[in-house]
């Protein structure tokens, strides 16, 4: 077993085995820390949303909570005034991006989105940007699910979970820069593509993209 | 006297074959001509080719070299005589007839044809020496001092100077020493960040026994930039030294040279330099005939910019996605196929041999304390003299532009210096006395980046700039990170909506707004650095932003869509239609009274009618805001 040191967050005194990264803490302790592409099975981070910022005492500069290992002392603030306007910009940024209508998501009930708009009184518009448009493409090809790419933040949990989970490797980034996108070898409908409809990246999936037909 | 170690000993045989060789040669005529890959462009293979050809025919007992890049590109193709009895002489601007003629009246006749000569290589009583001029009084040569001197596919030019004595004389004592030396030079890394090169090599060491790697990155994606280039083209072996010095101190026995897909010239001339080396003993296995073993070899980079970025580079060349990974672990802990790994630019590595020959101390003599040694920039855009340069760091931009590049071209005025490649920032002329180093660069809001320094003159608009740099940027962002992926093209947006006359006055402030956001929250220095031309031409020509917002006009009358152009009738002349020609869409039509007039339906603003237009009327005018149109056209014919 690793060694155990004792951390702050918050003010709160808390013990946690050394290395572990603080993103993990804190969420264990029940403290609230707003992420999208952790996961903690995951050997190495993928840092890739940029919305788990938190104060570190000592740096002028926010650091990503999913990559900072706890060492002995270590002393966060979940909130500060730096860490508020990256998240505030980091989530306005996945909504211009994002096809908006919650009242008919299939997954309004569990999406980390409004989770994170609740938690931090964030608002479900754009205030400052100009949506990005892309064509709405629905996937339905399997039996029971379906893949809404204009709902996708690009967290990459389905991903991780078809290659390292279910070791089927149908789902993959695709694209650089402004069109990367999750999706299949060729394009291919999941129907057409190796995906053997094991239905596990569905609960993962924080948003709208990913979800079973039934709950619609 | 120190004894000679066998390793000295063996370097010693080396220099005196080569050195006896050159010597050899020396009785001869010596014609170096620049073949790197600018003097190339510029078309040196003909003059080459040319200087054979007319050697011959003549009978001449002379030969002619291929060396790399002197640094003055501008007035390539370049050639140095050296002809014994006469100082070593550079001539530029060299064409076939040029070459003729140099061979008929210097090399047959000994008139060295001072008129056609640009410089002296060697002190002199007849002809001014590189130190006469401004440039040659701050240029101070380190990376680049055998750079056009030499010829890279020989590498007994290179030994003849003294080339891989720091090997010998590093393997004659503990690869901790070097370490030291290295630690103690207090040189810090020339790929952009400036992070100290000695606690990086030290972090490699610390991090325990086994496999470890080399790696030099020449990758060099920014546009305009060319330093890394030049230097593999015409010194490869002063890098190679430098990688086994690295390799020696922290145990590496393999390393790689990242070159770039589209630098195919610097690779072969790598490649060769790596085959003469092993053929000499000073590469592969019992280097020297010591008990250090280092196999270098060159691994061809893939082409996106963001592969320059180290984590990524590294996931390249493991066959993944060239996407930048989250710290910790850095790459000197776990890096290539999860080694202990050392990854530097070509520079960095280029300065090691110089600091083991001539110390740590003569190297903190130069440039400034916490910054010491030179920078390397190309010099490029507006400025009279283009080219590769190195003067010591703390010279400052002024004495750069004005002195070594001698000024903005034609006379224009000076707008901005904008340094440090894509990412870097626009520095008006207030600002250009700071003093080069990385410290004063990132302060003012640019960055040293990798050397890239483009002079921007009065025709160039600051707005359009930024979207420029802003374009490339996002399009070689790698998609992974929120705020690089999505801000980059919300800042894009917003930069072209406003050079093309639809910004709001609101704009600026969200503009402002996310390119520090972006800057802040970015995985990596792509997405960090991005914003930067965005964020100094907003902080030193907000004026300009503001006018093509609020009057709808580009001050520096380049965005097209802001401009209109426009046929003075008083400097018209009836007597020329050159322009109705040059139009290609038929645009320009005669009026009633014989001048010339531009109907803009018809106009693509293509700047063909201002370019032919004789200069003895200089008659087409652009106008902005393009509402001015009406005013001049409302007093048509007056
Ligand atoms: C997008 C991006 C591109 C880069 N391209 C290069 C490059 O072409 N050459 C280079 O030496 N460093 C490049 N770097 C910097 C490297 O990540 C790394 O810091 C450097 O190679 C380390 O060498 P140094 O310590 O000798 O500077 C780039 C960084 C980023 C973020
Ligand atoms: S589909 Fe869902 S889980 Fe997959 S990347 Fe998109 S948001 Fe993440
Ligand atoms: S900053 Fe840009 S290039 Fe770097 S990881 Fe993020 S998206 Fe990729
Ligand atoms: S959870 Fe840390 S960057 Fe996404």
């Amino acid at each position: 077993m690793s060694k155990q040191v004792s951390i702050s967050i918050d003010g709160r005194t808390i013990t946690a085995p050394e290395g572990e990264k603080l993103l993990w803490v804190a969420l264990e302790n029940g403290i609230y820390i707003p992420n999208l592409c952790a996961m903690k099975e995951k050997s190495h981070p993928s840092g890739s949303c940029r919305l788990c910022y938190v104060q570190v005492e000592g740096r002028a500069e926010p650091v990503t909570s999913c990559t900072l290992p706890v060492t002995e002392g270590l002393s966060v603030q979940t909130r500060s005034p730096q860490v508020d306007r990256l998240v505030k910009s980091a989530f306005e940024l996945l909504l211009s991006n994002h096809r908006l209508g919650c009242g008919r998501c299939p997954r309004r009930k569990t999406c980390e989105l409004l989770k994170m708009a609740k938690e931090r009184g964030l608002k479900m518009k754009l205030f400052h940007l100009e949506p990005l448009e892309w064509p709405v493409e629905i996937d339905d090809s399997p039996k029971t699910f379906a893949f809404d790419r204009s709902r996708c933040l690009l967290c990459g949990r389905c991903v991780w979970i078809c290659q390292e989970v279910a070791k089927v490797g149908a789902l993959g980034f695709t694209g650089r820069g402004i069109d990367r996108r999750v999706g299949t070898f060729q394009e291919l409908s999941l129907a057409e593509s190796p995906c053997t409809e094991c239905g596990l990246c569905i609960d993962p999936c924080p948003s709208g993209a990913l979800y079973f037909k039934e709950s619609k | 006297m120190t004894v000679e170690t066998p390793y000295q000993e063996r370097y010693r045989k080396l220099k005196d074959s080569a050195a006896a060789g050159e010597e050899a040669l020396s009785r001869q005529a010596v014609i170096q001509v620049g073949m790197a890959t600018c003097g190339i462009a510029a078309g040196a293979v003909p003059v080459k080719e040319a200087f054979v050809r007319f050697i011959e025919e003549k009978n001449i007992d002379a030969r002619v070299m291929e060396v790399g890049c002197m640094g003055h590109c501008y007035a390539e193709p370049l050639a140095i005589i050296s002809k014994p009895g006469f100082p070593a002489l550079c001539y530029g601007y060299l064409d076939e007839d040029l070459v003729e003629r140099l061979v008929e009246d210097y090399l047959l006749n000994d008139d060295p044809c001072y008129e056609f000569a640009l410089v002296a290589l060697e002190p002199n009583d007849v002809f001014p020496t590189l130190s006469d001029f401004p440039r040659g009084v701050h240029e101070k040569k380190i990376v680049l001092e055998h750079c056009g001197f030499i010829d890279p596919g020989e590498i007994d030019h290179y030994i003849s100077r003294g080339g891989y004595s720091a090997l010998a004389e590093a393997l004659s004592g503990t690869p901790a020493t070097v370490l030291e030396q290295v630690k103690e030079s207090h040189l810090r890394g020339r790929g952009g960040a400036g992070f100290p090169a000695g606690l990086k090599w030290e972090a490699a060491v610390q991090a325990g026994g086994g496999t470890k790697y080399v790696i030099c990155n020449a990758d060099e994606g920014d546009p305009g930039a060319f330093m890394d280039r030049s230097i593999l083209e015409s010194c490869p072996h002063q890098v190679i030294e430098g990688m086994l010095l690295c390799a020696y101190a922290i145990g590496a026995e393999k390393g790689y040279l990242y070159i770039r897909a589209e630098y195919p010239l610097a690779v072969k001339r790598v490649r060769l330099a790596l085959e003469q080396a092993r053929e000499k003993g000073l590469l592969g296995s019992s280097i020297l005939g010591s008990s250090f073993n280092c196999d270098l070899e060159v691994f061809r980079g893939s082409g996106a910019f963001v592969c320059g970025e180290s984590s990524a580079l590294v996931r390249s060349m493991e066959g993944k996605m060239g996407i930048p990974a989250t710290r910790p672990p850095r790459l000197a802990q776990s890096g290539f196929r999860g080694r202990p790994t050392v990854l530097n630019n070509v520079k960095t590595f280029a300065y090691i041999p110089p600091i083991i020959n001539r110390g740590v101390d003569w190297f903190r003599s130069i440039g400034t304390e916490k910054n010491p040694g030179t920078a390397v920039f190309s010099l490029v855009g507006k400025v009279a003299h283009t080219g590769l340069v190195e003067v010591p760091m703390g010279t400052t931009l002024r004495e750069l532009i004005y002195d070594v590049g001698e000024g903005v071209a034609n006379d224009k005025a000076f707008k901005a210096a904008q340094i440090g490649g894509p990412s870097g920032g626009c520095l008006p002329e207030a600002a250009i006395d700071i003093p080069i180093d990385f410290d004063s660069l990132q302060e003012a809001g640019a960055i040293m980046g990798s050397g890239g320094l483009v002079v921007l003159d009065e025709d160039d608009c600051m707005v359009a700039i930024a979207r420029y740099f802003l374009e490339f940027t996002q399009q070689e962002s790698c998609g992974k990170c929120t705020f690089c992926r999505l801000g980059t093209k919300h800042m894009l947006d917003l930069l072209t909506a406003i050079t093309e006359g639809r910004g709001e006055p609101e704009d600026l402030e969200v503009l402002e707004r996310l390119a520090w956001e972006v800057k802040e929250g970015s995985l990596c220095n792509l997405g960090a650095t991005a914003p930067n031309p965005i964020l100094t031409t907003l902080r030193y020509f907000r004026d300009e932003y503001e006018a093509h917002i609020n009057e709808k006009r580009c001050p520096a009358l380049m965005c097209s869509e802001l401009i209109v152009y426009y046929i003075e009738p008083s400097k018209c002349s009836k007597l020329c239609s050159v322009c109705v020609g040059s139009c290609p869409t038929e645009a320009i039509y005669t009026r009633d009274d014989g001048l010339k007039a531009i109907d803009q339906d018809k106009c693509t603003k293509c700047d063909n009618c201002l370019k032919t237009c004789p200069p003895d009327y200089n008659a087409v005018i652009k106008l902005s805001p393009p509402g001015l149109l009406a005013e001049k056209e409302g007093g048509k014919g007056a």
